[in-house]
């Protein structure tokens, strides 16, 4: 399965709903989306990932580089992921502690620590 | 002796192949099946360092992926063609360092790859026994899984 990719707003906050693997292969086209992103002015982003179905190394690394650019525009990214399988992979990195991770959209929206 | 053997292009395309290949043999060889997600990541990110090294140092040489089983474990070795101080030792699998990692091995305007000792340190923690060594022009990335027993939690 390709990756799949699609970006809402709910009020300050885009959501970028990522769906399918994120590997060596395909994480480029998320790294390009979440830096088109910021580069348009978005700075407060949600990455909901409750479809996604394979993570790897290479993900990850564009998800702390997204984070590194919101940060740097005092913004943030936060994870939406429930799946054992995927969380135990920020477990195992120590990444739960470098991104906050909600059970829901809705959470993540309406988080502001 | 492998019972099934992979070559693949230096191409990312290829890496998703060699995943669902070895959570094929992996399956069929008697590993759990709450191992079969660690297998297909472990052998992604060694496909994935092999990769890497490929692209930078030998784009034309093919990665190797050998799967073989015995009635106790199930093996994955990666061979790839990079340099001979590729062939790093096994960073630990502390999560704190790995973080570290992860961190150092973005770059600050590109925000791009990752590393092979983040690689590595990961997949030393989904794997029962990881080894690396020389082998010629080659280097060695094996992956032993014990079976008949779950290892991991």
């Amino acid at each position: 399965m390709d990756l799949s990719l699609s970006t809402r707003t709910e009020g300050d906050r885009t959501i970028v709903v990522v769906g399918g693997e994120i590997d060596v292969y395909t994480a480029p086209k998320l790294r390009e989306q979440l830096i088109d992103l910021v580069s348009s002015g978005a700075y407060d982003l949600v990455v909901d990932m409750e479809s996604v179905d394979f993570l790897d190394s290479t993900g990850l690394g564009v998800l702390v580089g997204g984070l590194k650019r919101v940060r740097a525009h005092e913004g943030s990214l936060r994870l939406v992921c429930t799946q054992e399988r995927i969380l135990k992979i920020f477990r195992i990195t120590g990444l739960t502690k470098v991104f906050p991770i909600h059970a829901s959209v809705e959470e993540a929206v309406a988080a502001t620590d | 002796m492998a019972i099934v053997e992979l070559r693949f292009g230096a191409l990312p395309a290829h890496v998703r192949t060699a995943r669902l290949v070895a959570a094929a043999v992996a399956r069929r060889s008697g590993v759990d099946d709450g191992l079969i997600d660690e297998v297909k990541l472990a052998v992604g990110e060694a496909c994935a360092r092999a990769l890497a090294l490929h692209e930078a140092h030998a784009p034309l040489e093919q990665v190797i992926v050998e799967l073989s089983e015995s009635p106790s474990e199930f093996v994955v070795t990666v061979r790839d063609c990079g340099p001979p101080d590729a062939a790093v030792q096994i960073p630990a699998a502390r999560t704190e360092d790995m973080s570290a990692l992860l961190e150092s091995a973005i770059g600050a305007d590109d925000g791009a790859a990752s590393s092979a000792p983040l690689q590595l340190a990961l997949i030393a923690g989904l794997v029962d026994e990881l080894s690396v060594d020389r082998d010629g022009d080659h280097t060695n990335v094996r992956m032993r899984w014990s079976l008949n027993h779950v290892a991991h939690a």
